[in-house]
């Protein structure tokens, strides 16, 4: 069974996001990284760019899948997990903790459209 | 399979001053290299190996012993109809009379090759049941693009701009929705019924006057046969839209039945596949495209024409979509399918349908006690399993089940090729299976038995499948290494 | 109804069909409705046996002309090692596919690496695909990439000195794909770099497409190119005769992102226009929006260094719609082809075959002005290949109809306005030959 923390937004695209003050760290959840086997490759937005809720800001890529990064919230991309550049594996061996994007939010209630743990569980089968 | 592993680069054969060619000695000295301007020459030194002949001959000669290619042994890759490639047809491609030409000469000069060239464009239409056929196109991918330029050219000439999205099965091949994305159409996915055919009810809400068309293969990615076909091109063209066949599963309807027949405006053909024109490793290929009168004016530049007295001439064609290639596509590929079509004849060309469609069904009756076939009843060229049955170690509730992997890797030590594993997305542990019509029985009945005995060691003897292959030039190799650790050149290493 | 290429008797059918549970082969199509049923027999010929097929195909290759080669515009007449069509005809390679199962196609993956450091060797890039069918739709491809690269952006500029074919193949992938594809002008038979310029100043440019040689034959000075692309956040893209790059400026030493091109001139036969092979090369950096098959080095369970297909996240059988390109083909002939060739001629064969081409194509222009029917009208270095307008008094398309019944290819008419034919010659045109030519040209002026 795929891990799930308390007190994370998540997406229907299995995106999450952690709420800090005016920022959210985005990232996938566990059940998307067990999903895709192997990451090799975080393809992440860049600092200052802007991003939309439901909109595409990357990819994730393992050996014989790739998948599109959703964005759960929109604003201002502040920082990226430089880490993952080199060490793409992070997001298998713990994908909350490794965060993608540090996100300065433009519209905080968005977040309140996207799904509890609760609700988020019951759709990872 | 010749099990001795050959690594070796030609790079690492090389020693500086051995030579590997010979050519005339220079008699016009009146000018040199040297006359230009150095800041136009490459400065860094080129880092091409240096051997000589024998050295190279080998190099390749043991290379090419740890391949395998059809005429090593059975190739049952779904959805890629590996059929022989008979050796007349290399013999025709390589006459001089063709491999000598420039395509910038007078087509006073070329009357043979295009009087070929156009006797393949009649015949793929007779085959097809269309009106006009372009060779131009270098490969399936390419046909695919070029048909679905055909399809926003007839909509373009109507005035017709809004229709900018295709629909496209979500067991179509990938091929289909990438090339409607190069194409710069939006791409709609129908989904499939239970029997894995297209979802008539799923499809009728996503009509309208956005749509171009929608592009098929019938026998489907599944190997079944869209009874409903006359149906859907009747809904599509209701919408105003174009029906597209992709001609990838071609080789079962051979005579019996043809896309223009079934409703279909504009398909391709792979002459790699269905024509029997040799893989070559992936290419080249070639990607005729066809179309149903009255679309015939769009197809790409240059066109061949026969005129009333009997001669050829190339056309460009101002309603032209344009040209997909600077002449005429893969010609030498092109003279091979003739010969092809030659050989078989009106006689033989149903024949080839007929009996690819005997061998797949022999398979999928004989083995189905042993893998899990999804949709039951008769199949055309190819057939689907989903991976081992539960009792033969498939159960995927199990976490070290068996894959479909394990049996393709295994079926390497036995001396065949795996199926196409993986595809259609539509089951986890897809295992696509199309034996094509030149496979003997004999060969049927070897394959069955280790299918059969792959079965048996998935239950009894599981490492043995999660470690294979074992007897092949080299062992499971490492892909994630390939990737994270990414070497693409000799220099990388 | 034996025939050699079905293996089945009438008891192994009979047989079959039984354990199917079907009572003939038309039974095998039951489901398929009948009026949708071909019925008849289809519109062509017979069967014929191996000695007709003979027959019929190689009369139509003998009604084919043969003639001397002066031309070139993308295809040239250099000459193939006799070891390269051996090679390339062990059936291990040419009846296998692309190498999915890689523990049995170490063959096939082996000669696409070595083509791929070749290629990259040649352009003085990193990284080389193994997947374009020809020049032109590498350039097509090249265009695509940067659009992609650039996310937002949708204009490309390409240099109206390109070949015209490649151009109308390029116009017409930019047409469907969405690309506002730009001509810039051409100056004095090179690239106007001050219209460059003036159209980058607009900051909306993905990309910047030029030619080496050029069409007709120039060789471009691309200095300073690359640093006004890259400064306006676009990919320089520079198009060669692969066979050039052996002696000249690469395009990575020119700064350039991508390089594409024809490797048609590296041992292919000219082949009435294919199969040929294209090439696509970058940089690391766009290697996410490469398009087509990339082959990469690794070890396998028991640490032996392989070749297996990878990256293919990129490529269509997985991404679909968002892939980077349609392209499935593996050109992996061709590539054999090409790996061969360079195997063969080295960097010292490489370069004494453009040496040889040298000296022949400057020999053959003065005797051609020697004639006087004939003058310069670009003082732009040149290689193989050069522009000359033509002043004879015979019409030039009478001339060069003439021409070919005396057997000769007498270049490419590139503009018949102006009057200006491209010829090309290679090491295959002894002086002989050339004397003979210009003999011809100079009785029929």
């Amino acid at each position: 069974m795929a891990k799930v923390i308390e007190g994370l937004y998540y997406s229907e695209s299995h995106e999450y996001v952690k709420i800090e003050g005016e920022y959210g760290y985005v990232g996938i959840t566990d059940y998307a990284q067990d999903q895709l086997g192997n990451v090799v490759y975080v393809d992440m937005p860049e600092v200052d760019d802007e991003v939309t809720a439901g909109e595409e800001f990357g990819a994730v890529e393992s050996v014989k899948a790739a998948s599109d990064l959703i964005s759960p919230v929109s604003g201002t991309v502040v920082e990226i997990n430089e880490e993952l550049e080199d060490a793409p594996e992070l997001v298998n061996k713990d994908a909350f903790a490794n965060w993608i994007m540090k996100v300065k939010l433009s519209d905080p209630a968005e977040v309140e459209a996207l799904m509890d743990v609760a609700a988020y569980e019951a759709i990872c089968h | 399979m010749n099990k001795t592993y050959y690594g070796k680069l030609i790079f690492e054969l090389s020693k500086p001053g051995r030579t590997g060619y010979s050519l005339p000695e220079s008699t016009m000295r009146n000018h040199s290299m040297d006359e230009l301007p150095s800041a136009l020459l490459r400065e860094k030194p080129l880092g091409l190996p240096e051997v000589d002949e024998l050295t190279a001959v080998r190099h390749y000669t043991n290379m090419s012993n740890n391949n395998f290619g059809v005429d090593t042994g059975f190739y049952p890759l779904g959805s890629c109809t590996m059929k022989y490639n008979p050796k007349i047809n290399e013999e025709m491609a390589a006459l001089k009379g063709f491999t000598n030409l420039h395509p910038a000469q007078c087509e006073c000069t070329t009357q043979g090759a295009l009087e070929l060239y156009w006797e393949v464009q009649r015949t793929l239409s007779e085959i097809a049941g269309l009106s006009a056929f372009t060779l131009n196109p270098y490969a399936g991918a390419h046909g695919e693009l070029t048909g679905l330029m055909v399809i926003r050219k007839y909509h373009e000439m109507r005035g017709d701009t809004g229709r900018t999205k295709i629909i496209v099965p979500d067991s179509a091949h990938g091929t289909n929705p990438a090339s409607a994305a190069v194409c710069g159409l939006q791409i709609v996915q129908v989904k499939s019924t239970a029997d894995g055919t297209v979802d008539v009810e799923d499809l009728k809400p996503l009509l309208g006057d956005d749509i171009a068309g929608m592009m098929m293969t019938n026998p489907n990615t599944l190997g079944i046969f869209e009874k409903k076909i006359p149906e859907i091109a009747r809904l599509v063209h209701e919408c105003g839209g174009l029906m597209y066949y992709d001609g990838a599963n071609l080789n079962p309807m051979l005579g019996v039945c043809r896309p223009g027949d079934m409703g279909f405006d504009v398909m391709h053909i792979n002459l790699h596949k269905t024509f029997s024109t040799p893989h070559g490793g992936g290419g080249p290929g070639s990607g005729p495209v066809g179309v149903r009168a009255g679309l015939e004016e769009y197809l790409p530049n240059p066109q061949v024409v026969k005129n009333a007295d009997g001669s050829f001439s190339i056309r460009m064609n101002e309603q032209s979509l344009g040209a997909v290639s600077p002449l005429f596509g893969n010609y030498a590929v092109v003279v091979r399918a003739y010969a092809y079509l030659l050989s078989l004849g009106k006689e033989n060309v149903p024949l080839a349908g007929k009996l690819s469609v005997l061998n797949a069904n022999y398979i999928k009756e004989c083995l189905k006690e042993y893998y899990k076939l999804p949709i039951d009843g008769l199949c055309k060229h190819e057939f689907v399993f989903d991976g081992l049955r539960e009792e033969y170690g498939g159960d995927h509730h199990d976490a070290g089940h068996v894959t479909t992997l394990d049996v393709a890797k295994r079926l390497l030590d036995y001396g065949f090729h795996a199926p196409t594993i993986y595809f259609p997305l539509l089951f986890h542990e897809a295992m696509m299976i199309e034996p094509t019509e030149t496979e003997s029985k004999d060969t049927l009945d070897e394959f069955i038995e280790v299918m059969k005995t792959i079965a048996i060691e998935a239950r009894d003897n599981r490492e043995l499948l999660k470690t294979a292959p074992h007897s092949t030039p080299v062992r499971r190799l490492d892909d994630v290494k390939a990737v994270k650790e990414p070497k693409f050149t000799f220099a990388m290493l | 109804m034996s025939y050699k290429y079905f293996p089945h008797t009438q008891q192994d059918i009979s047989e079959m069909l039984k354990v199917i549970g079907v009572g003939s082969l038309e039974e095998l199509y039951a489901e398929i409705p009948e009026e949708l049923k071909f019925v008849g027999e289809l519109d062509m010929p017979s069967a014929k046996s191996e000695i007709e097929v003979r027959e019929i195909i190689e009369g139509m290759a003998a009604r084919n002309k043969q003639l001397v080669c002066f031309a070139g515009c993308g295809t040239y007449n250099h000459y193939t090692p006799s070891v390269i069509p051996y090679i390339a005809s062990r059936s291990e390679f040419s009846t296998s596919y692309t190498p999915y199962q890689a523990e049995i196609s170490q063959g096939t993956l082996q000669y696409i690496f070595e083509y791929q450091s070749m290629m990259a060797e040649l352009t003085g890039l990193e990284i080389s695909n193994a997947s374009m069918y020809d020049g032109a739709t590498a350039t097509a491809e090249a265009m695509m990439m940067c659009v992609a690269a650039a996310k937002k952006r949708r204009k490309v500029l390409i240099s109206s000195t390109f070949n015209p074919d490649v151009l109308r193949v390029v116009r017409t992938y930019a047409k469907y794909h969405g690309v506002e594809l730009v001509e810039v002008p051409a100056k004095d038979g090179v690239t106007d770099k001050a219209a460059i310029n003036e159209l980058l100043a607009g900051g909306d440019v993905a990309g910047v497409m030029v030619a080496q040689p050029n069409y007709f034959g120039n060789i471009e000075d691309f200095s300073g190119l690359a640093d006004a692309c890259h400064a306006e956040k676009a990919l320089l893209v520079i198009n060669s005769v692969a066979s050039a790059l052996g002696v000249l400026k690469s395009p990575g030493e020119w700064g350039a992102d991508i390089a594409c091109g024809d490797a048609q001139s590296l041992g292919i036969p000219m082949g009435y226009g294919g199969p040929y092979i294209g090439y696509l090369c970058t940089t690391s950096a766009l290697i996410r929006k490469m398009p087509g098959r990339l082959v990469g080095a690794t070890t396998d369970a028991e640490g032996k260094r392989c070749f297996v297909l990878t990256m293919q996240a990129r490529e269509q059988h997985i991404r679909r719609e968002k892939a980077t390109s349609n392209i499935c083909t593996a050109q992996g002939f061709m590539c054999l082809y090409v790996a061969s060739y360079l195997s063969l001629m080295g960097p010292k064969g490489l370069r004494e075959v453009n040496q040889l081409s040298y000296e022949a194509a400057h020999y053959l222009q003065d005797a051609l002005i020697g004639t006087g029917a004939f003058e310069k009208v670009h003082e732009v270095p040149f290689l193989n290949e050069f522009t000359l307008r033509y002043t004879g008094k015979t019409p030039l398309n009478e001339l060069r109809k003439k021409l070919t019944a005396e057997g000769y290819l007498a270049g490419v008419v590139a503009n018949e306005a102006e009057q200006l034919v491209v010829f090309a010659a290679t090491e295959q045109n002894s002086q002989q030959q050339i004397d003979a030519f210009v003999a011809a040209v100079a009785k029929l002026v």
